[in-house]
């Protein structure tokens, strides 16, 4: 193996995020690359294409200061690597993998690519431990299993830092009491240094910190690194997971950052933008990043993602929420009109989906009649919503009978089901389920089948 | 073999610089690590070639090595039941949970064979020299582009997969040495002596597909969705249930977990037919989105070129593409890196010819060898934020002749399969009427016929209601909008994950039809004789016919064909009561 190189006055030209420089030495495509200008720390860039005579650099951080001359280039052999070990954990980092605490920096066991490389899909086991979150529009309708992708969709203004430290703090197999090796990833991509303060408080507070990673790229902060601040959370994640055998949650905030950033650098490549000036590569790159959770036949981690990204405008037709959900398991949607009716965790469950959710429910999971209540509550909500629309047009008093006993429901169902001060166990998310089906006329619970609703529901209470 | 060196490369494309003739579409061999590529221009000295792998650590001075044949996959009898790349290198025998590039170590399989030829027969191209003897036996066929009088035959029993097992000598006293594979350029269709006209539909065993909406063996059909509408669940419940010999299930730039899943799933299920596992008919072809991109525009072609291998057997194969708009970003991402001309939102301008070609080597055909078979394609589009006017779902359009529109509302609702009855479509429908009236049921084409007017009633009595309120409709209407709505819940809503209702008979399907039409006949008449509509919803049996599919099982039958008599019965009671009380 080739030593690390350094290339004085090799800069030709530089372009935006590009790095114009002769190629004086051998050096392969995506070889990681040093910038040092100065007396600043060094710039982090790789090799994006090569011919015989020249390079060209992308430098991953800002190139503000360069100048032609007194730039120097120290070429790596390899392409970007992680250094990772045993105490990643209760550390902070920023978004290259430099602690930001403090503290030394971590011993490396072993040096991991950044990009990862793709999990063969035959070694993949199927994600099917159900995780209890004890939030009951997740746990009973839009379950997650150890394994899964599974984002916010959520918009500006909306509790979705709360909600997902919530499920950090919280998230458990059922039955253990913690005793398992679990550990949390945060990835905060161009977070506000409040926010990102806030998690490390809420993860304090729970005595969770010791177990969990954090790697910062602040609002304030280069949006190049943007682009690498996720990388090395999970390549941290993916050696904790594979080879220390935990199992962790990665939660990634947030990624419509990270794309804002994915269509800066692209433009000043020059490159043929696709939809709303994003890149046409943007969904295999957002899967570069999604795809790295997953569980390993023979390995004993997981690595589960919940990925957080804000809806721009509120539209989930936007190309970031798009491509996303294209690629993760689901998605639990966070709505607008929930959170100013004072409903909290404002899930809006319709456009809520978790797809590895029949995997990991039912009989010898959780319950035997989960399914069927949660496709029951689906259709029953979606119903009560027509209705709704309905009712706003003709008045409830113009609705006949059973149209009012689901507008009714829809009520409920947010206010008693949806609505919950404090987090339930799956028990009791199941019983606030069953409780607010109660009042629906039972000939039209087409989901469940009458031992279900004998079981659950009982004699039929007359109007 | 010629070579080149590398002077050029950034991402997936590179340039070299020849030093012997290369042609376009040639497979090349790059580097030490042999990474496959592919020339895709060439310019005097100058190649330009895209990479299937990752070029991390290519540099300029490195060797290109030409292949002398065009990108190629090995078909043979290792197929079935494996799981593979996108390029058909096997998955499941790599060592290592990533994937690490580079051509890996070839391993050899062994088969036991019997000759189905003697020495001094004459084989044409396509014939079938020898079958395995296995619980799945398989033919062996003679390379289409090969002929000749057998020499050399080996004796029957095991022989290793890259064995020479006999010599053919053609007219031109050339030798060809036949393996039990052979290789194809997965770019050309396999000739075929014939292709034949739509006789029979492929049995999918969902009630809407087979009954509103059949897709013909040797048919194409799209399956276009936003995310979330069920298109993933939809095409494995088909790679399930399906009546076809084998299944090439391509995931395109879809999630690992997914594959996952159907390696998890298919080995324990049965096939009803056989009842051997799913996963000894089933040939899966992975390049998720986060393999290389260069790959999955190529994966569709191996997978089609699987599929027609197959075919060539005799067999009737379905192959499921999930989804083809991944592969046509790929198509434009790899378009973009060459600095081609962009057409309509980005992709190159012949995405539609492209599309084109793909569908149109699904087709029933008669072999070379004479045998009958078929390929259908079943391909799915992911519209990005699901709107069906974007070029892939357009295009695609004017090549099938099935559009399974799902829907996300009846998505959201769980109503599944989300197909939207009202934007779907299904061409072969004249052609189909036949093989249904062979199978027992003359009436099926007035039944769908029936089926489709009621839904589209529907959909303009709900308009008409949400204005006037469902009460204000005449009772007429209000009755159909209930026969309606028992169509939809009771025939049209069928749950893959219901161990009951997964998969449903062609008889069953005609039974439950039959059931729901009679008591739409039953309730017409009813109100022309003044009974009231509110009576008919609240009738007893009706949440019975609501859950139809998840109460009467494939062994119920006997049962659901007696239901219109309690139809009957409980109308007759109806009507009494109202013609007393008039």
């Amino acid at each position: 193996m080739q030593a690390d190189l350094l290339l004085e006055n090799a800069v030709t030209r530089i372009e935006g995020p590009l790095l114009f420089a002769r190629r004086e030495a051998r050096v392969g495509l995506n070889a990681a690359v040093e910038v040092l200008a100065g007396t600043g720390p060094p710039r982090l860039g790789r090799v994006a294409a090569l011919d015989e005579t020249s390079m060209v650099i992308e430098v991953l951080e800002s190139t503000s200061g360069l100048a032609l001359h007194g730039t120097r280039i120290r070429l790596h052999p390899e392409p970007l690597l992680f250094g990772v070990g045993p105490h990643l954990l209760g550390r902070v980092f920023d978004s290259v993998g430099r602690p930001l605490d403090g503290g030394p920096p971590v011993a490396a066991r072993s040096r991991r690519r950044i990009e990862g490389l793709a999990i063969n899909p035959a070694w993949r086991a199927l994600p099917r431990d159900f995780i209890e979150t004890g939030i009951a529009t997740i746990d009973v309708m839009n379950s997650l299993v150890r394994g899964q992708k599974l984002p916010l969709f959520s918009a500006g203004g909306l509790p979705h830092d709360r909600l997902a430290a919530e499920i950090a703090q919280r998230a458990r197999l059922r039955g253990t009491q913690g005793e398992e090796s679990f550990a949390v990833v945060f990835a905060g991509i161009g977070v506000p240094h409040d926010a990102a303060e806030q998690f490390r408080l809420a993860m304090e507070s729970s005595g969770a910190l010791g177990h969990t990673a954090m790697f910062l790229n602040l609002a304030d902060e280069p949006g190049m690194q943007r682009l690498l601040a996720p990388r090395y959370a999970l390549t941290a994640a993916e050696y904790l997971a594979f080879e220390e055998g935990r199992h962790v949650l990665v939660i990634l905030t947030d990624m419509t950052n990270y794309c804002e950033a994915l269509r800066e650098v692209s433009a000043s490549h020059g490159e043929i933008p696709g939809r709303k000036g994003y890149p046409g590569y943007m969904y295999s790159d957002l899967a570069s990043l999604y795809e790295r959770a997953g569980c390993i036949r023979g390995r004993p981690g997981t690595l589960t993602q919940l990925p957080i990204l804000t809806m721009p405008g509120d539209d989930i037709g936007h190309p970031i929420p798009d491509l996303t959900g294209y690629i993760t398991e689901g998605q639990i949607v966070l709505d607008r009109e929930l959170d100013r009716r004072g409903i909290y965790p404002p899930v809006r469950v319709l456009p809520s989906l978790s797809r590895l959710m029949d995997a990991g429910i039912g009989e010898g999971f959780t319950d035997p009649d989960h399914p069927a209540l949660a496709h029951q509550l689906f259709a029953a909500y979606a119903r009560a919503l027509r209705v709704r629309v309905l009712a706003s047009v003709m008045g409830e008093q113009g609705l006949p009978e059973s149209d009012r006993r689901f507008l009714a429901f829809g009520e409920r169902f947010e206010r008693q089901f949806v609505h919950q001060a404090n987090a339930r166990t799956l028990e009791e998310s199941l019983e606030a389920g069953w409780a607010v089906l109660q009042g629906l006329p039972h000939g039209e619970l087409t989901r469940l089948s009458n031992a279900q609703i004998g079981r659950h529901l009982g004699a039929e209470a007359r109007a | 073999m010629s070579e080149a060196r590398i002077t050029w490369v950034g991402g997936p494309v590179l340039k070299a610089c020849a030093t012997g003739p290369f042609s376009i579409f040639e497979a090349l061999a790059v580097g030490e690590r042999r990474l496959l590529g592919e020339v895709i221009q060439l310019r005097g000295d100058e190649l330009v070639a895209q990479v299937y792998e990752d070029t991390t650590g290519l540099e300029p001075g490195v060797t290109v090595v030409g292949l002398e044949r065009p990108l190629s996959v090995t078909l043979g009898p290792n197929l079935l039941g494996g799981i593979f790349d996108g390029l058909l290198r096997p998955l499941s025998r790599a060592t290592d949970y990533q994937i690490q590039p580079g051509a890996a170590e070839r391993s050899v399989a062994r088969h036991c064979l019997e000759f189905a030829v003697r020495n001094g027969d004459i084989l044409s191209g396509g014939a079938v020299f020898a079958r395995t003897v296995a619980s799945r036996p398989q033919s062996l066929l003679v390379p289409p582009w090969a002929s000749g009088r057998v020499e050399a035959l080996v004796e029957p029993g095991e022989h290793r997969d890259d064995e020479t097992l006999l010599v053919l000598v053609d007219d031109a006293g050339q030798r060809h040495e036949l393996t039990m594979q052979h290789d194809w350029p997965v770019r050309r269709s396999r000739p075929v002596r014939e292709r034949l006209g739509v006789n029979a539909p492929m049995i999918t065993g969902q009630r809407i597909l087979d009954t509103l909406f059949p897709v013909a063996r040797g048919g194409r059909a799209a399956l276009p969705g936003g995310f979330g509408t069920g298109k993933t669940v939809l095409q494995e419940a088909l790679a399930k249930w399906c009546d076809a010999d084998v299944i090439v299930y391509v995931g395109c730039g879809e999630r690992g977990n997914e594959m996952a899943e159907v390696l998890d799933e298919f080995p324990q299920l049965e096939d009803p037919r056989t009842g051997r596992p799913l996963a000894e008919r089933t040939v899966i072809i992975a390049n998720t989105s986060n393999m290389p991109v260069a790959a999955r525009e190529a994966s569709i072609y191996t997978a089609i070129t699987v599929a027609e291998y197959f075919r060539d057997q005799g067999l009737n194969v379905a192959l499921m593409a999930d989804s083809t708009s991944r592969w046509a970003e790929a198509l434009r991402e790899v378009s973009g890196r060459l600095g081609e001309l962009p057409g309509e939102a980005g992709y190159p301008a012949y995405l539609s010819s492209r599309l084109a070609e793909f569908y149109e080597r699904a087709a029933r055909v008669t072999s070379l060898a004479g045998a009958e078979g078929s390929v259908t394609i079943i391909g799915a589009i992911s519209p990005p934020s699901g709107d069906f006017s974007e070029p892939v779902t357009l295009h695609t359009k004017r090549y099938v002749r099935c559009f399974w529109a799902l829907d996300r509302q009846r998505a959201q609702a769980r109503f599944y399969p989300a197909i939207h009855p009202l934007q779907s479509y299904g061409a072969d429908v004249q052609e189909l009427a036949d093989w249904w009236k062979r199978s027992g049921n003359p009436d099926w084409l007035v039944q769908r016929q029936r089926v489709l007017e009621l839904l589209e009633a529907q959909a303009h009595l709900e308009r008409m209601a949400r204005i006037v309120g469902r009460d204000a409709l005449p009772a007429q209407q209000q009755v159909r909008l209930l026969c309606a709505d028992l169509v939809n819940e009771g025939f049209l809503r069928q749950s893959s994950f219901s161990k009951v209702d997964r998969f449903c008979s062609p008889a069953r399907q005609v039974a439950m039809l039959s059931v729901l039409l009679h008591f739409a006949d039953r309730a017409d008449a009813a109100v022309a004789a003044g009974v009231p509509p509110a009576r008919l919803a609240a009738l007893p049996m009706l949440r019975q016919l609501q859950r139809l599919g998840e109460e009467f099982s494939e062994d119920d039958l006997l049962r659901l064909r007696q239901l219109p008599r309690q139809i009957d019965y409980e109308f007759d009671q109806l009507q009494t009561v109202a013609s007393h009380a008039g």
